[in-house]
């Protein structure tokens, strides 16, 4: 059994979109987990539908929703303070020398985070990699593992099979409500499963394929 | 925000002329553009908070979509697609353009104090 779970994605709602399925796992055998976010998802371009946000009132609307979700998957919650999109550009250094802290502070002995290079969203790659840094930054002796989760539509080719494939197909109604706690970004991100010649319960069979796994690599850390 | 009423935002964008105003100006769409359809391209611009004056300010349109014109000393601000406005905390102008599912797709913001960075 796990000790402590630490999950790093820098958006409010990758936490449901990515791993709410494994997060309620864990949270129903008793494991402590802790969602560190890294930003507001200030820039999002989904503002609900219809609309009720505008690109000022987005960031508080979005921690609200971030806060509600986190209390419906029953995690601790660290906002990182970072902004949306721009994660890439500030020091990847600094940012691992920030999560090594709160990791060594909480001592987790898995992290769960996007896989560089492989996330579609330049902040997933770049938090991505810095998690991981951060955990290449501990001593051996007292790293946790990390599982890393890839999105692009082509990561199966490259990346092979991921070793760790949770059937989440239990958790699958508490997973929705998490999602659905992010009002301003669901519908807008449920979309793309909409096209015109498709019936509403084909839909939701689309959706409840897609989210009946949570699929990670384990790192590997070659010392 | 509401649909654009010209005159109000009219009258609102020429209190703004010729004073230090913070400009921020956005088009976007998405991070996921070329994820979900491998023919579309990721493309988006922002500045925020630009320190800048104008003088003249002018919104044209059909009575639905319009676009706007700032012109500096030096140089104008345009942005096209604007569809909704709204006044934020009373003294800051949010103007932007969505698509039918409701995404903002450009934005043009005025104010006389910075925009929460």
């Amino acid at each position: 059994m796990e000790k402590h779970v630490v999950v790093i994605y820098p958006h409010p709602d990758d936490e449901s979109f990515g791993a709410a399925g494994s997060i309620s796992n864990f949270r129903e055998q008793g494991v402590p987990v802790t969602y560190l976010c890294g930003t507001l998802g200030e820039m999002g371009r989904n503002m609900g539908n219809p609309t009720f946000a505008n690109r000022e009132t987005l960031p508080e609307i979005r921690k609200q929703e971030l806060i509600h979700a986190c209390n419906v998957l029953d995690v601790n919650l660290k906002m990182l303070g970072y902004r949306d999109k721009t994660l890439e550009f500030e020091d990847r250094a600094e940012i691992a020398e920030h999560l090594k802290q709160i990791l060594e502070e909480i001592q987790p002995s898995l992290v769960i985070t996007h896989y560089p290079d492989h996330a579609v969203h330049p902040d997933h790659n770049a938090l991505g990699a810095a998690a991981i840094e951060a955990v290449r930054l501990m001593d051996p002796a007292k790293r946790p593992e990390v599982w890393a989760q890839a999105i692009t539509n082509n990561y199966l080719d490259i990346l092979g099979k991921p070793d760790v494939i949770n059937d989440i197909t239990a958790y699958f109604d508490k997973k929705m409500e998490a999602i659905f706690c992010h009002d301003s970004q669901a519908s807008g991100v449920l979309g793309q499963f909409k096209h015109v010649d498709k019936l509403e319960s084909e839909i939701q069979e689309d959706i409840k394929k897609r989210f009946s796994t949570e699929q990670f690599y384990t790192w590997n850390f070659e010392d | 925000m509401k649909p654009i009423e010209i005159e109000k935002v009219q009258d609102v964008l020429d209190q703004f002329i010729n004073k230090n105003v913070y400009v921020h100006l956005e088009t976007t769409n998405g991070a996921y553009a070329s994820h979900l359809n491998e023919q579309a391209y990721n493309v988006g611009a922002y500045i925020r908070n630009a320190k800048v004056v104008f003088n003249q300010a002018k919104l044209v349109g059909d009575g639905k979509v319009y676009r706007a014109g700032l012109k500096m000393e030096m140089g104008w601000i345009y942005a096209e697609g604007l569809t909704d406005w709204v006044m934020h905390e009373d003294n800051q102008l949010l103007m932007a353009g969505h698509d039918r599912e409701g995404r903002l797709m450009v934005s043009l913001q005025i104010s006389e104090t910075p925009f929460k960075y």
